[in-house]
């Protein structure tokens, strides 16, 4: 119970004092709006619902990554992070709480191209329960590299760099400009080791039924690098942030 | 019995030993008092009983709890205020306090009215409503301490309260300090204040280079310095010709003239006031008062840790410039 009140808290405070601000929302529309309009413009001929698979999986990956990294290293900065770290709940709770702020404003980015798209074309043929999903998985696996980028920054500039450093190779690699069979050979085993290429995959099944993996199989390695992930930053934290 | 139990305490960064096999005991009710120089050891020390940091080596229990095991179970019944105040910016003072509150379980209903009292007794009602980033460093200590007040803890770790703090903000918290352990709070300081130190801590620790050189009350501490007798007197004529004679008719003492103009009588024995007034009287001198000089806290500490006390002065003038 204790925990909970703990981890609602800093979940409100969060979405309150961070992902509702207005520039935080502006960028969580304007963002994934111009990446669609971008598409648009560039590939006329292409069907939109071809297009909307990456612009979900891009709207999520850049508006929880970078998120994170940055909020958790501002606070770092100005040492409230500490409070966090000396409240009487488990770390667990802690960085459940921080990421799944990230996970809604995730989450609600990936909702704009929808909705965009929706004035246009007919999503009825969309497998929404499987999207849902697998939007939820993507903003998760990226808010924990979010985090992971946290651990490793030390002012926000670093968070910053870092966050581009990872989001731009693996938009490319994750088989969503390029398929993943057009890349250089000794490329493509980074590629099925990034959480978002199986992500894109599943989307891509829930819209266009274009995939190539089995969803199941799909599912269950985004669970695995969400709980990889997790424990990593557990660790990291554990290690790097109590000294 | 005691409220915090430090056994053996030792932290390395690397090479660099920056607590040095230390052990004190906290007991209830008392506030104890760490007092060094910069880079002394204190804030090491505190965050490793705190549960912030590891130690390399020791043992650290609080109110019975094992800090090293039992973590969270400790910080539960522990008030932190940071060396640096370090609420949300973008937070107002009131709900800062329930943000921490939350933190600690504290429900709704137990929270603002809690958060309330506190604003009220840090006399910071009007500024609850403006945020964080618009109080002035005072505010910010007093907000700071009262976070660290909200879930009742019973044990209180206070790094620096007052540093960098104006004279009246600095007293009001003192005033909190003393008040809190009046109703039961035991309290942890640490200090480069020696009058600081000197007014409300019940013990005192000197800690110099991550040692403990001496703990004790004032009076202890005192007593651990052997000290003679020294006598200072204040007379209408004084000059070098008058101080040479005194030396030599009370071989016994050395005599001196400090820049106030009055003469100090120095002896291993008790000096005796009489003939010293005769001698007075006989040259015609008036003497308007013999004052007998007892070694302040800070000489004790001079030569407890061999840091000159200007050491101490510099780190206070720095932080207040800071
Ligand atoms: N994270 C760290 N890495 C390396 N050295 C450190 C670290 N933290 C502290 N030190 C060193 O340990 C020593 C003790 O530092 P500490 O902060 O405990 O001193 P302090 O008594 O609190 O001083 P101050 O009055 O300046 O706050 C210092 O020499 C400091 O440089
Ligand atoms: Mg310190």
């Amino acid at each position: 119970m204790k925990s909970w009140i703990a981890f609602w808290n800093i979940l409100k405070k969060d979405i309150e004092k961070y992902y509702l601000k207005p520039p935080n929302i502006s960028w969580g529309i304007i963002f994934p709006l111009s990446w669609t309009l971008m598409q648009l413009i560039r590939s006329p001929g292409k069907n939109v619902l071809e297009l909307l698979p990456g612009l979900i999986a891009m709207s999520v990956l850049f508006g929880t990554t970078s998120m994170l990294a940055v909020t958790i290293t501002f606070e770092r900065s100005g040492r409230s992070f500490e409070r966090l770290l000396l409240a009487p709940i488990s770390l667990s709770t802690m960085v459940l709480a921080k990421i799944a702020g990230t996970i809604v404003f995730g989450m609600f980015n990936a909702f704009v191209p929808v909705l965009f798209a929706s004035f246009f074309i007919n999503l009825s043929g969309v497998k929404w329960g499987v999207l849902i999903l697998a939007v939820l998985l993507i903003a998760i696996t990226s808010s924990l590299m979010g985090l992971l980028i946290a651990v490793s920054a030390e002012q926000v500039f670093e968070a910053q760099t870092f966050s581009n450093f990872f989001r731009f190779p693996m938009l490319f690699l994750c088989g969503l400009f390029i398929p993943i069979s057009s890349l250089p050979v000794f490329l493509r085993p980074i590629s099925y080791c990034l959480p978002l290429t199986y992500g894109t995959d599943i989307l891509r099944g829930a819209i266009i039924e274009a995939n190539t993996l089995s969803p199941a199989l799909c599912f269950a390695l985004l669970l695995a690098f969400s709980a990889i992930l997790f424990l990593i930053c557990r660790y990291n934290i554990n290690r790097k942030w109590i000294l | 019995m005691e409220m915090v139990r430090v056994t053996n305490l030792k932290k390395k960064y690397g090479d660099f030993t920056a607590v040095d096999d230390i052990s004190f005991d906290i007991r209830k009710d008392e506030i104890f008092g760490f007092l060094g120089p910069n880079g002394a050891g204190k804030t090491s020390t505190i965050n490793m009983i705190i549960g912030l940091s590891r130690p390399t080596a020791g043992d650290i229990t609080v109110d019975g709890i094992d800090v090293r095991k039992q973590t969270k179970k400790a910080q539960a019944i522990m008030g932190i205020v940071a060396d640096e105040s370090n609420l949300y910016n973008e937070m107002d003072g009131f709900d800062n306090l329930c943000f921490c509150a939350a933190l600690y379980g504290m429900k709704k209903e137990e929270r603002e009215p809690k958060a309330r009292k506190l604003l009220e007794e840090f006399k910071l009602t009007d500024a609850g409503k403006r945020p964080f980033k618009a109080y002035s460093k005072g505010m910010r200590r007093k907000l700071t301490i009262a976070a660290a007040l909200i879930h009742s803890p019973r044990v209180l770790f206070l790094d620096e309260p007052t540093t960098g703090i104006d004279v009246e903000s600095s007293r009001h918290i003192r005033n909190m300090i003393v008040d809190l352990k009046k109703k039961g709070t035991t309290i942890f300081l640490t200090t480069h204040y020696i009058e600081e130190a000197e007014r409300i801590c019940d013990r005192i620790a000197f800690i110099a280079k991550g040692r403990i050189v001496a703990t004790g009350t004032v009076p202890e501490l005192m007593e651990s310095i052997a000290h003679g007798h020294t006598i200072r007197f204040i007379t209408d004529e004084i000059n070098e010709d008058i101080a040479d004679e005194v030396q030599f008719c009370f071989k016994e003492s050395k005599v001196s003239i400090r820049s106030d103009r009055s003469l100090v009588m120095e002896s291993d024995n008790r000096i005796s006031l009489l003939p010293v007034m005769e001698f007075f009287r006989d040259k015609g001198i008036r003497v308007y008062e013999a004052q007998e000089l007892r070694p302040s806290l800070e000489d004790v500490f001079v030569k407890l840790t061999g840091i000159e006390s200007s050491t101490l002065e510099e780190t206070e003038e720095k932080s207040i410039g800071q």
